[in-house]
C-alpha cells in the first residue's frame, strides 16, 4: 500500500518533470572555465578562456580559427553567456577575458581590483557593427529621417508613412498611406541597448526612456526574437521598421539615412568607423583604458552614429607569464589587420579605423605580468 | 505446476529482490532528483522576493512581475487546449474505432510522427507561414466581432499574437492527446461494446455508452500531459510570440509566457535578473506540480465510475 502511494506521487511528479524540462535546449550554461595556461617559453601556446556577449561570436569564432592557426599549441574557449555574465566571471576571476557590449562602469572596475591586481581591469574596444533603421514600405527604396522622426516612430507617435514629419524630409518619396507597425527585439541584446542610447542622446526631448537592453515595455508595438526574426518580421509585413544588426538586412529592405548635422549619412562600415573615431575615451580611468564614450551626435560628416561597441575586458595584470602573453597576441591579433578582416568576413562587422587600431593594439601591449 | 514453481523459486526470489530494488531505486531517484531541482530554484529564487521592488524588472516588485505573464501561459495553454482536445480525441476514435485498419494504422504512425518534430520547426512554421496567413482572418475578426474583448482590434500587423501561440501549441499537444487516447479507446472491453452493439446502438450510441465512460479518466490524463506541454513549450512561443504586457484580446500583440520570457532573457541575464528568471521557472514549476495533482485527483475520483469495473 505505501509502495502504491509513494509510485502514485512519483507518477505525479515525474510528468511535472517532463512538462518542465521539454523546454530546456537553448540554456548556454557555463561550461568549464577553468584556467588552464601551460609555461613554456616564449611563444603562444595554452589555452585561453573567456566568456561574454553573444554579439560577437561569429566574429570570435573567426578570431579564434586565425589565431590558432597562427599559433599551433595555442587553444581559444569562448562561451557566449551575455555581456553582464563575462562581466561577472572576469570580476571574480573565473575567466582571462571577458566579451562586453558595455565598458565596465567604475564599481565593477574597482571590484575588479580583487583578482586582477592593484591596477585593476581595462576596456578595449574590438569589435564595431553599425545598427541599420531598416523598412519595408512598398515602392520605397530610400528613406531619410532624422533622431526625433526616428524616436516617434519606435514610439508609436507617427502612426502613418505619410505623415508630414516624413514627408517633408523625404520630397520625392512617393509615401504610401500606410499604417506604422514598429518591430523591436523581444529579447535583450546590445542592440537594442546601443539603439535606445542613440534615440536618448539623439533625440532627447522625444526619447525619454533611459538606455537599456530590453525595449521599454510600455511602448507599442510588435517584437521578434534574435536579429533574424525582427529582419524577417520586417520582411513579411508591409508598412514595418526595425533597427537591426546591419549586416543582416537583406536587400529587399530599404535602409534609412540618418540625419546627422545638416546632412543625411547611410549605413555603411566606414561612416561607423568614423563615428566610432568621434568617440571621447572615457576620463578618469587608466591610461591604457579605451572605454568609449560614443558620440552619438557627431559634427563630422559622414559619420553614422547608431553603432554598437564591443569590448575586450582584460586585467592590466596576470600572475603568470604564459597568461599575460596570450592575452596580449589574442587580443592584438583581434584587432590587427588580419583579426578584423577575418570578423569582417565572418561577421560583416565595421572594422576598428587604423587609429583605433593602433591604440588598440598599444593597449593590449602594456598588458603585464603581476610582480 | 506446483512443482516448477518450488524449483524456480530460489532463483525467483533473488530475481525478485534485484528487481523490486531497482525498482525502488529508479522511484526513489526520480524523487531526489526532483527534490533537487525544487531546491534549486527555491535558493536561486529567493533573491527575487526578497528584493526590494523598484530593483525586480517593472519597477513594482515581484508579484506584478510575474501574474502577467502567468496569466498568458495560462491564456496560451487554454487556447491551446480548447483547440486540440476534441480535435484529438475525434482523431483518436476516428482510428480506434471508424477507419478501416490499414488505414488506421498509417494514420496513427502519422500522428506519432507529429510528436517527433522539434518544437522549433513548430515555431519558424507558426511564426513564417501561419502568421502570416492569419492577417486576414484576425483583421475580419476585428472587424465583425470586434466587441468580444478576445477579439478587440485593433488586429496586429504581423499576426504574431496569443492566438497564433495558442494554435501553433495545439498543432503540438494534439499528437499526445490524440495517441493517448487511441490507445485508451482501443482497450474499451470489446464485450460492452458488442452488446451495446446487439442491443441495437447505432456506432456512435456504442462510442458514447461502451467507449467514452471507460475512457474518460484516460482522456483526463492524455489532456493533461497535453497541458504539460503547453505550458512548459519554450522555443515555439518565443518565435511566435510578439510579447507585450498583458491584454485581454488574443489578435492584437500583446501578452507574455512564462517559459518563452525566460528563454528570451536568459541568454544576457546576471545579477537579480538571472534570479527573477530562476524564479519565474519556479512559478511555472508550481503550477504544474499543482495542474497534475489535480489532473490525479480527478482521475481517481472517476475510476468508480468508469465502465471497466
Amino acid at each position: 500500500m505505501k509502495a502504491l502511494h509513494i509510485g502514485r506521487v512519483a507518477a505525479v511528479v515525474t510528468v511535472g518533470a517532463l512538462a518542465l524540462t521539454a523546454c530546456g535546449t537553448d540554456n548556454v550554461v557555463g561550461s568549464g572555465t577553468t584556467p588552464a595556461a601551460t609555461t613554456s617559453g616564449a611563444t603562444v601556446t595554452g589555452t585561453l578562456t573567456g566568456t561574454g556577449a553573444t554579439s560577437i561570436s561569429a566574429a570570435m569564432d573567426a578570431w579564434k580559427a586565425g589565431f590558432e592557426s597562427a599559433n599551433t599549441g595555442a587553444n581559444v574557449q569562448y562561451s557566449p553567456e551575455g555581456s553582464g555574465a563575462g562581466r561577472k566571471a572576469l570580476i571574480a576571476g573565473a575567466v582571462q577575458f571577458a566579451g562586453s557590449d558595455a565598458y565596465l562602469k567604475d564599481e565593477e572596475l574597482a571590484s575588479a581590483k580583487a583578482k586582477c591586481g592593484p591596477d585593476g581591469a581595462m576596456n578595449i574596444p574590438w569589435y564595431i557593427s553599425p545598427i541599420a533603421v531598416t523598412f519595408n514600405v512598398p515602392g520605397v527604396k530610400d528613406l531619410k529621417l532624422d533622431a526625433g522622426t526616428v524616436a516617434k516612430i519606435f514610439r508609436g507617435e507617427i502612426k502613418t508613412w505619410n505623415d508630414p514629419a516624413i514627408a517633408t524630409a523625404n520630397p520625392g518619396a512617393k509615401l504610401p498611406d500606410l499604417a506604422i507597425t514598429a518591430v523591436h527585439r523581444s529579447d535583450n541584446s546590445g542592440t537594442t541597448q546601443n539603439f535606445t542610447d542613440y534615440l536618448n542622446k539623439a533625440a532627447a526631448s522625444v526619447w525619454t526612456d533611459k538606455a537599456s537592453g530590453d525595449w521599454p515595455a510600455a511602448l507599442p508595438g510588435e517584437n521578434a526574437k534574435g536579429t533574424s526574426g525582427v529582419v524577417k518580421t520586417v520582411t513579411e509585413t508591409a508598412g514595418a521598421i526595425a533597427y537591426a544588426d546591419d549586416s543582416a538586412v537583406t536587400d529587399a529592405l530599404g535602409k534609412a539615412e540618418l540625419k546627422v548635422g545638416d546632412a543625411y549619412v547611410a549605413v555603411t562600415a566606414e561612416a561607423a568607423a568614423k563615428a566610432v573615431d568621434s568617440a571621447t575615451v572615457v576620463p578618469g580611468r587608466s591610461a591604457n583604458d579605451l572605454s568609449l564614450k560614443l558620440n552619438r551626435t557627431p559634427k563630422d560628416a559622414g559619420a553614422y552614429p547608431a553603432v554598437l561597441v564591443s569590448y575586450a575586458v582584460v586585467c592590466q595584470t596576470y600572475p603568470d607569464a604564459a597568461t599575460a602573453a596570450l592575452v596580449k597576441a589574442f587580443g592584438t591579433f583581434a584587432v590587427g589587420d588580419a583579426g578584423q578582416q577575418a570578423s569582417v568576413a565572418a561577421a560583416k562587422s565595421a572594422p576598428l579605423s587604423s587609429t583605433l587600431a593602433a591604440k588598440a593594439k598599444a593597449s593590449f601591449a602594456s598588458i603585464k605580468v603581476a610582480k | 505446476m506446483s512443482i516448477t514453481k518450488q524449483a524456480g523459486s530460489a532463483g525467483g526470489r533473488t530475481g525478485d529482490k534485484v528487481f523490486s530494488g531497482a525498482a525502488l531505486g529508479a522511484g526513489v531517484l526520480i524523487m531526489v532528483v526532483l527534490f533537487a531541482v525544487a531546491v534549486f530554484l527555491l535558493v536561486q529564487a529567493l533573491p527575487a522576493f526578497t528584493a526590494a521592488p523598484a530593483d525586480v524588472t517593472g519597477g513594482r516588485g515581484f508579484t506584478s512581475y510575474i501574474v502577467p505573464i502567468v496569466v498568458g501561459t495560462l491564456i496560451a495553454a487554454a487556447i491551446a487546449l480548447v483547440i486540440a482536445t476534441p480535435i484529438g480525441v475525434a482523431v483518436a476514435l476516428f482510428i480506434s474505432h471508424y477507419a478501416p485498419r490499414r488505414l488506421a494504422q498509417g494514420l496513427g504512425y502519422v500522428v506519432d510522427l507529429l510528436a517527433a518534430i522539434p518544437s522549433v520547426v513548430y515555431g519558424a512554421w507558426g511564426a513564417s507561414f501561419l502568421a502570416s496567413q492569419l492577417k486576414e482572418p484576425y483583421q475580419w475578426l476585428a472587424d465583425n466581432l470586434g466587441w468580444i474583448p478576445i477579439f478587440a482590434g485593433p488586429a496586429s500587423s504581423t499576426a504574431k499574437t496569443m492566438l497564433t501561440a495558442g494554435i501553433v501549441l495545439a498543432v503540438m499537444v494534439l499528437p499526445i492527446i490524440a495517441s493517448l487516447c487511441r490507445e485508451i479507446f482501443l482497450q474499451a472491453p470489446a464485450l460492452h461494446q458488442e452488446a451495446a452493439l446487439a442491443l441495437g446502438a447505432t456506432r456512435w450510441e456504442m462510442v458514447r455508452m461502451a467507449v467514452l465512460p471507460f475512457a474518460r479518466g484516460g482522456i483526463i490524463s492524455a489532456v493533461m500531459l497535453g497541458l504539460g506541454r503547453a505550458l512548459g513549450e519554450t522555443m515555439a512561443v518565443a518565435l511566435v510570440l510578439s510579447s507585450g504586457p498583458l491584454m485581454a484580446s488574443l489578435i492584437r500583440s500583446g501578452n507574455q509566457t512564462v517559459a518563452a520570457e525566460i528563454a528570451l532573457n536568459f541568454p544576457e541575464a546576471f545579477g537579480l535578473r538571472l534570479h527573477e528568471l530562476i524564479a519565474a521557472g519556479l512559478v511555472l514549476f508550481i503550477i504544474t506540480l499543482v495542474v497534475n495533482m489535480v489532473a490525479r485527483w480527478i482521475i481517481n475520483r472517476h475510476k468508480e465510475f468508469s465502465g471497466a469495473n
